[in-house]
């Protein structure tokens, strides 16, 4: 292991300087292959519990289901570090390995710029936060998982964001080599592309999952509380956001080709900030882990070394960018570029809230918290004339669009949100005007992304056999961005709903009394010990009726985990499409009489709370489709085909 | 004729990007900056509490340590006292406690103060792991000079 690890620092520093063109590929795939070794190795110390390894001590116990001993190797600093320079080495040798067409110079300065993110971060694992420190004498027994952690939906998380945080790595490591390069064109954006999409669809999957985890593992109900570990997160992924829309430009038409360098650093540089705050413990969040202030200061200066680096470098080099070509105020572009504004203007306002209490707190030493209330006043009022405009976007011509004719083709779109809004406003009882609104936009926009796919197939223009026709040669990049421009769609119907129509209540109960949620009643059964393999718990059980009649069973639950000396609260959820039920036991307390005992409960009913994460599935899905585009084949980006006469080549397409 | 024409047109293109980009962005940090105003939360130690009196009517955040041997039920609502070793604040929380909350542990809450001096907790915060102090409460803490490591 030691040897590893020697290994781990001592290829790093020679990968970063490595020039040879050759070389460079090859250091790539042996930097993986060190660091996968290294990684099995630490998962393997978990796997058959080596409580020599300080490491696994603090983080595992013999009697942790399986599942939870493999995933506890990164649900920790030192192992969620590791692993994030196994994701980036393994982006790296995809990088090298699927290459094989990109221009020599280009790629070897890609992979450079690759291995020096790989070296620094390494020095830090092995500097810093070695996950291989022994321990004499070696302990019986370790000190187990935080239980919070034990959780399939936390499992996944990580690997998830990292790909996310990570991949954007790949993008930065091409924005560097094209400014040193010099040059932007359509390849260079064509070759970003799916590698942005990809790192985007994996942080999605990230921060769905751990939105989710927090929704149904720490039973508040909730899933998403503008918390700065939060934000630090969704700020890379708006800027992400940002960067796919405007590559598009870049490849179709050449133009705003420094400000999608621009983006793809920033995106980047928000990574590692993301992975600062979360890492360093400077803000106060309700998601923070124990924390060690020198790892957050080491961060901190790889941090300033990157974005000061490759800011300067884009300062330096960035005037020697062609400019592209010319477009209309409305246009594909224009729509893509005021995209891109809104975007760039939603995380800057995330930014500043997420920062702010930190620099007051520099400044002045005032200590403040910056909550939900700010991220409402600033970030709705800049998404929302974002998201009228997505349905119009993919309508626009490049070059120059006619902004009537578009808004006459979405008629059927804007009739469907109108219908929508009216009937919340004055069927659905007691819902506020800003529930109609925002449900008449998430209309808007699934209906807005169908009518795209209708009028790209002449759908009632041209005989139906013809449109079907049209329908089956439509490339694969359309039906992404439809798909993912409706999952935007869902995910607001979401948390629209949620927001507008969550109810919480909070009571005492006694085994046999009843308690009302929405349009469910809940009766409570009694509480029985229901022990598990690492803890003890007591099961609270509910039975849920809906209209008289009886639909199931709920059993929230109160951990124990003696191990780790710590409790946990499972919430037990009663789902369908619409809606959740959503119930936590609290603490035991003595009853009225003798003998008997009370319990707090709190119950929640979150209207279409499942659309949140259908909303984040479904935008996956529409990367996905994208990414198989063959276009957009990572790694396999062909010279662009000579305009045939296959429908899908046709000017409209995207 | 026509090429100076149109390397002039590119120039404002550009010009007119940068402009609306900077307008854009402008308004967002003042939107920000504005809303900030309104919305921020500030903490206050005990011992802030002690000194400058009671924020009564504003949002805001408390923290300490949990005081051994101070928390108690009435109905629904759980009272406990958080201290900075100087002074301490009444807190009342009618919700589910965190699983982390227990007697000694450093916790954040927030709320109102009621004009009693009880401050009505409508959150609290404990963290996800038993070792973790709250910046504001280790920060109180060493203001009020008991600061000691708590590392395990």
């Amino acid at each position: 292991m030691a040897a590893v690890q020697t290994g781990l620092g001592l290829y790093g520093p020679a990968l970063g300087d490595a020039r040879l063109m050759a070389m460079t590929s090859r250091a790539a795939s042996l930097q993986l292959i060190l660091l996968s070794v290294s990684f099995a190795a630490l998962t393997y110390a978990f796997v058959v519990s080596d409580f020599s390894v300080i490491n696994v001590y603090e983080n595992s116990h013999s009697a942790k289901p399986m599942l939870y001993k493999v995933t506890g190797v990164w649900g920790n600093h030192e192992g969620s570090m590791l692993l994030w320079i196994l994701i980036l080495a393994v982006f790296g040798a995809s990088v090298a390995g699927f290459g094989t067409n990109l221009p020599d110079s280009l790629k070897a300065r890609v992979l450079g710029v690759q291995g020096l993110i790989g070296a620094v971060f390494t020095l830090f694992v092995v500097l810093a936060s070695n996950p291989f420190i022994r321990l004499t004498p070696t302990p019986i027994n370790g000190t187990d998982l935080n239980p919070l952690l034990q959780d399939p939906g936390l499992a996944f998380h990580p690997p998830f964001l990292y790909g996310g945080y990570v991949g954007l790595s790949v993008a930065f490591s091409f924005a560097a080599a094209a400014l040193i390069e010099g040059r932007v064109d359509a390849a260079w954006a064509r070759w970003v592309r799916p590698w942005a999409l990809a790192a985007w669809a994996s942080l999605t999957v990230g921060i769905a999952l751990g939105s989710w985890w927090a929704y149904y593992e720490l039973g508040w109900g909730g899933y998403w509380f503008w918390d700065p570990v939060e934000n630090a997160s969704l700020m890379p992924w708006l800027a992400a956001t940002a960067l796919l829309h405007s590559a598009i430009v870049v490849e179709r038409r050449g133009a705003l080709k420094s400000w999608t360098v621009l983006l793809a650093i920033l995106a980047f540089s928000l990574s590692l900030l993301g992975t600062f705050l979360v890492r360093s413990g400077v803000l106060t969040s309700v998601h923070a882990f124990a924390v060690d202030p020198e790892r957050g200061l080491f961060i901190l200066a790889i941090l300033i070394f990157f974005i000061g680096g490759a800011l300067a470098l884009y300062a330096w080099r960035a005037p020697t960018l062609k400019l592209g070509g010319l477009f209309a105020p409305v246009s594909r572009e224009s729509a893509l570029v005021i995209n891109n504004l809104l975007l760039t203007a939603s995380t800057a306002a995330v930014l500043i809230g997420t920062l702010y209490p930190l620099f007051l707190e520099g400044v002045t030493g005032e200590a403040i918290s910056v909550g939900p209330p700010f991220f409402n006043a600033t970030f709705i009022p800049i998404i929302l004339p974002l998201l009228l405009l997505v349905p119009f976007g993919p309508m626009l011509a490049w070059k120059r669009a006619d902004a009537l004719a578009t808004a006459q083709r979405l008629y059927a779109a804007a009739v469907a949100a109108l219908v929508v809004g009216l009937i919340t406003l004055f069927v659905v009882e007691g819902s506020p005007v800003f529930a109609a609104i925002g449900l008449a936009i998430a209309t808007w926009l699934v209906v807005g992304a169908f009518v795209e796919i209708a009028e790209r197939v002449k759908l009632g223009h041209i005989p139906f056999t013809q449109s079907m026709n049209r329908l089956k040669g439509l490339p694969r990049s359309a039906w992404g961005t439809a798909i993912a421009h409706a999952g935007v769609g869902v995910l607001v119907f979401g948390v629209v709903g949620v927001t507008a129509g969550a109810q919480e209540r909070v009571v005492l109960m006694q085994a046999g009394e009843n308690v009302e949620i929405g349009p469910y009643e809940l009766t409570f059964e009694g509480v029985t010990p229901a022990p598990g393999p690492n803890y003890e718990a007591d099961r609270g059980i509910f039975t849920v009726r809906r209209g008289g009649e009886t639909i199931g069973q709920l059993t929230p639950e109160k951990r124990f985990y003696p191990v780790a000396r710590m409790p946990t609260t499972e919430a037990a959820i009663r789902t369908t499409i619409l809606d959740d039920v959503y119930v936590v036991l609290g603490d035991p307390q003595p009853g009225a009489s003798a003998g008997e005992t009370q319990w707090i409960v709190r119950a929640y009913h979150n209207p279409l709370q499942p659309l949140v994460w259908v909303g984040c599935i479904v935008m996956v899905l529409g990367s996905i489709v994208s990414l198989s585009d063959r276009r957009l084949r990572v790694g396999a980006p062909a010279r662009k085909k000579a305009p045939g006469t296959l429908p899908a080549a046709d000017g409209a397409s995207a | 004729m026509a090429r100076p024409r149109r390397t002039r047109t590119r120039k404002s293109y550009r010009a007119a990007f940068i402009g609306t980009a900077v307008l854009v962005l402008g308004v967002a940090v003042i939107l920000a900056l504005s809303a900030l105003e309104d919305t921020v939360v500030f903490f206050y130690s005990p011992t802030d509490v002690a000194e400058k009196g009671l924020p009564i009517g504003e949002y805001a955040r408390v923290g300490g340590l949990v005081v051994d041997g101070s928390v108690s039920k009435e109905g629904a609502l759980t009272i406990f006292s958080v201290t900075d070793t100087q002074n301490s604040i009444q807190v009342a929380y009618g919700g589910i406690l965190p699983d982390l909350f227990r007697e000694g542990q450093g916790i954040v809450a927030e709320g109102e103060f009621e004009p009693t001096g009880r401050f009505e907790a409508s959150r609290v915060l404990a963290k996800h792991d038993e070792n973790y102090m709250p910046p504001e409460v280790a920060d109180a803490l060493k203001a009020s000079g008991q600061w000691k490591d708590a590392t395990e």
